[in-house]
């Protein structure tokens, strides 16, 4: 048959009677050929995961089209019955990638009413766990459910959980509209909640346009209309403010308040420990895998920034050991100064006044929450010395994070 | 504040369903531009290279043996064009599923719709549906074409002719079936280029491996293979021996695509996103 085709093509072109024949026939030919490599074109640099717009070296200021979003951020509510933020019960999950352990035998609530800070080191286990809990990774162990049931279970997911997980998840060739209204469709959300959201989110304005030309910041908040499409009760966010401009941070820190002030159970994922202690009730600290702590925020941080005194004096000799003595650890600075642990500044003062020796320093140190999240992941990550991960060095999870 | 009245509890049935996934497929398929280029260049390609074949056919009649004269199909002849029309097609097919892995649309599509099947069956409805109304009406419109080009010139078959309504219908149906069996290739694979490579290779490296093997091998073999089942389901009349009937390998082609949906449907529900 394609011999056929080609016999007959072939007489058209090379002798062909009909000189308009032929050109048609050229024409047809090239054209139907072009369109196919266009397309394949389309479709390879899609799956580089880039539009066009995005090869520039550096990331684009957003367009100054941008609308910013409310000042307020006021998540439009529905009537009917208030969404109920329910329980997501993590237990003993356990998340294997073939020789890789990327989440470890790990247990937590997440309660409803307060934002909780889900912290780790980048690679720790958090979005593997973030997607254990939506149903896109299948637990190797362990169970991760909400309100007692498994993420597959459940009726109308977007209006029970809403998650963002990645940012720029969107067909480039799809407008943000378009997007989220063929999420809105899947579980029956009226299509007025598709332009609530968008407004909520500022992208209004840029709503019918193609997401490929959409900054990495647009992307992440249309991440985050996708997450309240279903005025969900239960809310995931991953990396939120990745991408976002002080503005914009400042602005999700807001709706996350808000969100968790309105009863909803709020996981917020941060590799930044400063970023969470602002807006986080509680944290979870994980790292390779396993949890590290479980606690409101303010007990991580009296917990993890031990307090110290800077002690400076020519008698030194003579101080450290009555120091010692009363119960505190010393470590000599590089300065001559020695820092103290376990008093605080009133005891020590009161200490060197009884031997008679005289401070030239005595400052209060407080480590910052920074700090205190390091010296947490890290002294699990001690704690676990005894099963070396196959390949690492000591500490070289840590060594990815990204700086802050 | 903005206090709306949208009541998102007042339409909530039971469980979200086909239903409610199909019409979330439609607005996908809908609101890409691939979706109108290649479905544009399946009816340009499909009738436009039918018209040109019949064209070439009608001015070069004289030329052909008697024999060849005896054997022409003239409805095979003006639904050629579908042959390069399937190219378009299986593009989209594997667009309808690779282009949301490529652009990570699809954990916000299975976060949404966790019982994954519904995913798989869903895009097969709302494809399948598009492209055999595009396969069909672009059959019968080479078909009308074409025949009105070679009248006059040479044979010409009608609708009045049951084998011709049975040729040009399975045009569509081909285009069809392909079609999904490009999709169920996607749905394995998962990436654009990988799926396309494939697609192509079936339907014209196998061929060409197939013609190099011993002559009663082959003829054993090539009744198989999709671009045999197209020539056969768009001809009038069955005179290749060793090809299946038009029917047969329609039965064939059909079970093709659904083995490959059946296998990407499991592998879509087991692998994690």
């Amino acid at each position: 048959m394609q011999a056929d085709m080609s016999i007959a093509i072939g007489r058209v072109i090379s002798r062909g009677g009909h000189h308009g024949l032929r050109l048609l026939a050229g024409l047809l030919i090239i054209v139907a050929i072009g369109a196919v490599v266009v397309l394949l074109l389309r479709a390879a640099r899609r799956r580089r995961g880039r539009p066009p717009a995005d090869r520039s070296p550096q990331p684009q200021p957003p367009p100054p089209t941008v609308p910013q979003p409310q000042a307020q951020p006021t998540v439009p509510r529905v009537s009917g019955p208030r969404p109920d933020g329910e329980t997501i019960s993590i237990r003993s999950l356990s998340k294997h990638y073939g020789a890789k352990v990327a989440v470890d035998e790990l247990t937590f609530d997440v309660l409803p009413g307060r934002v909780t800070g889900f912290l780790g080191p980048n690679g720790a286990g958090k979005s593997t766990t973030m997607r254990v809990i939506t149903g896109l990774d299948a637990p190797t162990a362990g169970t991760a459910t909400v309100n007692g049931r498994r993420y597959h279970d459940l009726s109308w997911p977007l209006r029970e959980v809403g998650a963002l997980l990645e940012a720029r998840a969107i067909h480039p060739g799809r407008s943000a509209h378009a997007h989220l209204w063929m999420l809105a469709q899947t579980n029956d959300i009226p299509r007025r909640r598709v332009d609530e959201v968008l407004g909520v989110v500022g992208l209004s304005d840029v709503a019918h346009q193609r997401a490929g030309q959409f900054s990495l910041g647009m992307g992440q908040r249309l991440g985050i209309a996708a997450a309240l499409l279903g005025d969900p009760g239960v809310l995931l966010f991953d990396e939120p403010v990745n991408g976002l401009d002080t503005d914009g941070i400042r602005w999700v820190r807001q709706l996350l308040r808000e969100l968790a002030d309105e009863g909803r159970t709020v996981l917020v994922s941060s590799h930044l420990m400063n970023e969470m202690a602002m807006t986080a009730d509680h944290v979870v600290v994980i790292a390779r895998g396993r949890l590290v702590a479980d606690l409101p925020t303010s007990d991580f941080t009296a917990q993890y920034t031990r307090s110290a005194v800077r002690v400076r004096s020519r008698h030194l000799d003579r101080l450290v050991p009555v120091l010692t003595a009363a119960g505190a650890s010393t470590r000599p600075g590089a300065d001559g100064a020695v820092t103290v642990s376990g008093l605080d500044p009133e005891e020590v003062g009161e200490l060197a006044c009884r031997e008679s020796i005289a401070l030239s320093e005595l400052s209060p140190q407080t480590a910052t929450l920074e700090e205190a999240f390091v010296e947490s992941t890290e002294s699990a990550l001690e704690f676990r010395g005894s099963r070396p991960l196959a390949g690492a060095a000591p500490g070289s999870a840590l060594s990815d994070r990204e700086p802050s | 504040m903005m206090t709306s009245a949208a009541t998102l509890t007042a339409s909530r049935r039971g469980h979200y369903g086909l239903r409610e996934i199909v019409a979330s497929e439609w607005t996908k398929l809908r609101s890409v531009r691939s979706t109108v280029w290649t479905l544009l260049i399946t009816v340009v390609a499909g009738i436009g290279i039918s018209a040109l074949i019949t064209s070439a056919t009608a001015s070069r009649w004289a030329d052909r043996s008697p024999a060849d004269q005896a054997s022409f199909d003239p409805t095979r002849s003006s639904l050629a064009g579908l042959l390069f029309a399937q190219l378009a097609v299986g593009v989209l097919a594997v667009l309808v599923v690779s282009a949301e892995y490529s652009t990570g649309t699809i954990r916000a599509t299975l976060a949404a719709v966790p019982r994954r099947p519904l995913v798989l069956v869903a895009k097969v409805v709302v494809f399948g549906a598009l492209v055999l109304v595009t396969g069909e009406l672009t059959s019968f419109a080479a078909f009308a074409i074409g025949q009105r080009v070679l009248s006059g010139h040479t044979p010409t078959a009608s609708l009045s002719d049951p084998d011709a309504v049975r040729a040009v219908v399975s045009g569509g149906l081909y285009l069809t079936a392909l079609g999904l069996l490009g999709l169920g290739l996607a749905a394995i694979v998962r990436h654009t280029a990988a799926a396309i490579s494939i697609f192509v290779g079936v339907l014209f490296i196998l061929p060409v491996i197939t013609a190099v093997l011993p002559s009663s091998l082959a003829d054993d073999v090539s009744r198989f293979l999709p671009a045999a089942i197209g020539t056969v389901m768009i001809s009038a009349h069955h005179h290749d021996a060793n090809a299946f009937g038009p029917w047969p390998s329609f039965a064939l082609l059909a079970g093709y695509a659904a083995a490959a949906l059946v296998a990407g449907g499991i592998l879509l529900t087991r692998r994690d996103a």
